[in-house]
């Protein structure tokens, strides 16, 4: 494995890393902004070039693999006046017209050029200039893309073909300008587009977006890490609350889902929790009247277990069923078949998870 | 799975190849006189127009730098705005991914640089720097400044004594010139943009061929100076400069060191590429032109210089480059080595060698270097070889003059650098032995051959031609009192030598060993300014005037090219290799020049590019 050294300090690389993955795995931090982690590589805002001692010119970390005996130095002035650089130019073309976009742009607070920008003092182009306004794409019920806020960075290209694997959003060629070609237009129904949604959480700043975004600002919300209750997959997503209501979810990094949500993950697997029509207590029917009231979890279980076993008893455990719903997580479902074989005697357990 | 396509990805691919060979020619035509700035700038949008559009760099970086430079081009620019790009191309180019971001950065720094004077003048001055603005390409390419469309017309219209003397209001040698220029004329000629550049040289050729310069009669010489001027070489420059100051009325003094006059026309270029009774033509016609005495057999020393320079109101040294460079090895000075000088200086005197059945290697890849490997072929040599320690690719002899010799049975050995000379028993030279050569980085804006590990080779040869370049023999002028810089003499542009009133100094032995052009251009420079010297401003007489342009010809057409005699015939004798065109040839080859004298800048004050 490659012996190498970054600002000085000795470490060893696994075989085939890139500088980045060094030095994020040795706690090193290097400033990215179109590099994410199994989405996109493609080395376009050169934000996270580095110094190696040897080569006279600076290297992308993201896309240049570790070689034995490398010495990489992650800041020097002429590094930050780059970087310094590469976000000028990206905010010499962002935006609607002449004015600052943060404020009405959705990604406020969550956008990684505004944080970049922060950090290296980019207020804005030096010399602004007018710009021509393109079109958003607003046609899809659950993404829009705002191509003035895109800085053409690629990974929501990587997203949705790398990743995703759905290959509807790519980049187009208009001449010298390339483009990003996003499927949210007024034919988004004709597209394959599965609306997941992974391109917009891919996107860095406010171009690609999901809807729900307009319902809160980051800085109010707080996340909360579970399993997606859709189907069997066991996705990992932090659900975003705000003021203790679920307003948004993000795939989060799973074992068995690496960051992706589908769109039923990502769009339909919470807004059940607050609906108004909710059951929020057992309801039993009243055999006098024959309509459902409301009854404590005491009552509603007793009568449940009392009706449970009688039928058991009278007919046997053959006469009865179980059958889970696929929004239980497996751990539910297992005890679950596993109350019904030793409580209602039957191997009658079935479950709608295969989706 | 999708299925697989013979058919281009992009359907355009194949015609834009061909489409690309115009922007080539675009570029290859730019205009001398180009402000440096606007030339950047549109190599650079040519560069921004190939992004991929991947990378911030060049895909946002460069349009904003060109944004910048067409600021600076417009001089409406100030110092921030160099610094801003300076940081700018510096950031682009080290940060950019690929070729096309960093080499199009690279090239605004390095013009930058280059080209820094001009881009102060731009800031500073709110103007391009003095002498920048397009003239006539020819004319101006041409180092006498010879009125090309002119005589082309002149050509055309059938007159060709008038054509003679157009060439000759600036350049006495319209012989030499039409067999042997290397026609700097053409390299821009904007019948490039239609098809390809005019054949001048061929179309003089045919002038020439038509009215020999020693039947033309030069025009009058002005009254008589009493003033004696003396000329120290009797070579291109030499007599350029002894043709103008006998128009203008000096008495002239050739000094010639050889025995016969025309330096390295005779004893330089072999018959065959310039029969000495074609040369002869143009040494007449120069003889006649007023007051010139030629002494020849009369080399100049320090005592002679110091003499001339007394006895004479102005000397013009132009002794050329006459010493052959040796190698540096084991056994360099063994019988059957010799100096490319040694043996074409020999010929020119009419002493030809006779290497019956002997092997003959050439050292070199320069025009003199064909010149010996085809004289030693016409010498009757069973196997010729020309050594080279580079590429053929990178060889300095006109790739036509490459192709010539091969096609007489010349053998290119490339990548071979010499290495020893291995000597018989006698003493006498029997193998040339090189150490084999790999081609590596690019230093001085060529690629360098290094020794490459291989072993070493043994050509086989009685005979080892060597023509690695010439010196200039500046000894007894040094002594005189002359100065020189590795090797060649000081002068200023005007050709004045530092430290005299009345010494001028131009030619090879002011520059190094050039073009016969080059030559003439100093000689003419020379004489010029030696009459300002001596208090005069003759107006030469010149009463030939170019006809009446056509409107252009637009529909593009091929290049009438030269043919040569077949090589099997020709490699048996000294005669002319080459065969000029025929009227026809040669009127669709005049019918070709676009008049650039009065279409375009050419009609313009300033636009040309001549003296009065």
């Amino acid at each position: 494995m490659p012996s190498i050294t970054i600002n000085g300090t000795a470490l060893v690389a696994p075989e085939g890393a890139t500088v980045l993955e060094a030095a994020r795995k040795a706690g090193i931090r290097i400033p990215t902004l179109c590099y994410l982690k199994d989405v996109s590589a493609a080395g376009a805002c050169r934000v996270c070039v580095v110094d190696v001692e040897g080569v006279d010119h600076p290297v992308p970390s993201c896309s240049t693999v570790v070689w034995d005996g490398m010495a990489v130095t992650t800041d020097s002035p002429r590094l930050a006046t780059y970087r310094r650089i590469a976000l000028e130019l990206l905010m010499a073309d962002h935006g609607r017209g002449m004015g600052a976009p943060c404020l009405v742009c959705d990604k406020n607070g969550a956008c990684e050029l505004a944080s970049l920008c922060r950090e290296y003092g980019v207020e804005g182009p030096e010399r602004p200039e007018p710009r021509p306004v393109r079109p958003v794409l607003d046609a899809n019920p659950f993404l829009s893309f705002d191509p003035n806020l895109c800085i053409r960075c690629q990974r929501c290209v990587g997203a949705c073909n790398a990743a995703a694997r759905n290959h509807t959003l790519r980049t187009g060629k208009r001449g010298v300008r390339i483009a990003i070609e996003a499927p949210f237009g007024e034919d988004w129904r004709a597209t394959d587009c599965e609306s997941c949604g992974t391109c917009a959480q891919a996107c860095p700043t406010g171009a690609l977006t999901e809807k729900r975004r307009g319902a809160y600002r980051s800085w109010e919300t707080e996340r909360v890490r579970t399993t997606c209750p859709h189907c069997g997959v066991g996705c990992q997503l932090d659900l975003v609350v705000k003021d203790g209501r679920i307003v948004d979810a993000e795939g989060a990094s799973g074992p068995s889902n690496k960051g992706l949500l589908c769109v039923k993950g990502r769009s339909s697997s919470f807004d059940f929790v607050d609906a108004p029509d909710r059951l929020r207590t057992p309801l039993v029917r009243n055999a006098a009247t024959g309509q459902l009231e409301p009854a404590s979890w005491d009552e509603a279980l007793d009568l449940v277990a009392r009706r449970f076993t009688e039928l058991r008893d009278e007919h046997g455990g053959e006469s009865l069923a179980a059958f889970a719903c696929s929004r239980s997580t497996n751990e539910d479902i297992y005890l679950f078949q596993k109350m019904a074989r030793i409580a209602f005697q039957t191997n009658n357990v079935d479950c709608c998870a295969r989706v | 799975m999708a299925k697989l396509s013979v058919a281009p990805r992009a359907k355009d691919d194949g015609r834009l190849a061909a489409y690309l060979e115009k922007y080539a020619r675009r570029v290859e035509t730019t205009p001398p006189g180009a402000c440096p700035v606007v030339v950047q700038l549109s190599l650079l949008q040519a560069g921004a127009a190939q992004t991929c559009g991947k990378c911030v760099p060049c895909r946002d970086g460069l349009p904003r730098l060109a944004a910048l430079l067409e600021r600076v081009a417009a001089c409406d620019a100030d110092e921030a705005v160099l610094v801003e790009a300076r940081a700018l191309a510096e950031m682009v180019r080290d940060t950019s991914d690929c070729a096309i971001g960093y080499e199009a950065a690279n090239a605004v720094l390095e013009g930058m640089d280059a080209f820094a004077d001009e881009y102060a003048s731009h800031v500073g001055r709110g103007a391009c720097q003095e002498g920048v603005g397009q003239t006539v390409p020819c004319e101006t390419l041409c180092p006498a400044h010879v009125d090309v469309p002119g005589y082309i017309a002149l050509v055309a219209a059938g007159d060709y004594a008038g054509a003679v003397n157009l060439v000759r209001k600036d350049n006495p040698f319209p012989t030499a010139c039409a067999f042997v220029c290397e026609h700097p004329c053409e390299a821009r000629c904007r019948r490039t943009l239609v098809d390809a550049p005019v054949n001048i040289r061929g179309i003089k050729r045919y002038a020439v061929d038509q009215a020999s310069a020693d039947r033309v009669p030069p025009p009058p010489h002005s009254v008589d100076t009493a003033k004696n001027v003396a000329v120290v070489g009797g070579g291109p420059s030499g007599l350029t400069c002894a043709y103008f100051l006998a128009l203008m009325g000096h008495r002239v003094t050739v000094f010639e060191a050889r025995s016969q006059l025309g330096g390295m026309l005779r004893y330089g270029i072999p018959a065959y590429r310039f029969p000495r009774e074609r040369l002869d033509e143009d040494i007449r016609g120069i003889l006649s032109a007023g007051s010139i005495t030629a002494l020849c057999d009369t080399p100049v020393g320090a005592r002679e210089m110091a003499e001339i320079a007394e006895n004479y109101y102005a000397v013009y040294v132009a002794v050329g480059a006459q010493a052959g460079k040796t190698l540096k090895m084991e056994n360099a000075d063994a019988a059957g080595v010799m100096s490319a000088v040694e043996l074409l200086g020999a010929v020119g005197d009419g002493d030809y060698p006779d290497f019956t059945g002997k092997k003959v290697a050439v050292v070199g890849g320069g025009n003199v270097a064909m010149d010996c490997a085809r004289t030693a072929v016409r010498a009757g040599a069973a196997e010729v070889s020309v050594v080279y320690r580079r590429r053929k690719c990178d060889m300095t002899a006109l790739p036509a003059e490459v192709e010539s010799a091969v096609a007489e049975g010349v053998e290119l050995i490339a990548l071979e650098a010499p290495a020893a000379i291995e000597v018989d028993g006698t003493g006498r030279c029997a193998a040339l032995v090189t150490q084999p050569q790999m081609i590596g980085a690019v230093r001085g804006g060529r690629p360098a051959p290094v020794p490459a590990d291989k072993p070493p080779r043994r050509i086989e040869a009685d005979v080892v031609l060597v023509a690695v370049g010439q010196d200039i023999e500046a000894e007894p002028f040094e002594d005189f009192g002359m100065k020189t810089t590795w090797g060649r003499f000081d002068a200023d542009e005007h050709l004045a030598a530092e430290g005299f009133g009345n010494v001028f100094v131009g030619g090879d032995c002011q520059t190094g060993p050039s073009t016969v052009i080059r030559a003439i251009g100093a000689g003419k420079v020379a004489a010029r300014n030696i009459d300002a010297y001596l208090g005069y401003s003759h107006k030469l007489a010149c009463d030939v005037h170019a006809p009446a342009a056509a409107p252009n010809d637009r529909a593009p057409k091929g290049r009438v090219e030269l043919a040569e005699r077949p090589a099997r015939e020709r490699k048996r004798d000294f005669l002319d290799v080459e065969e000029g065109m025929s009227r026809e040839e040669v009127e669709q080859e005049c019918g070709r020049c676009l008049r650039c004298d009065v279409f375009g800048c050419g009609s313009t004050e300033g636009g040309r590019s001549q003296y009065a």
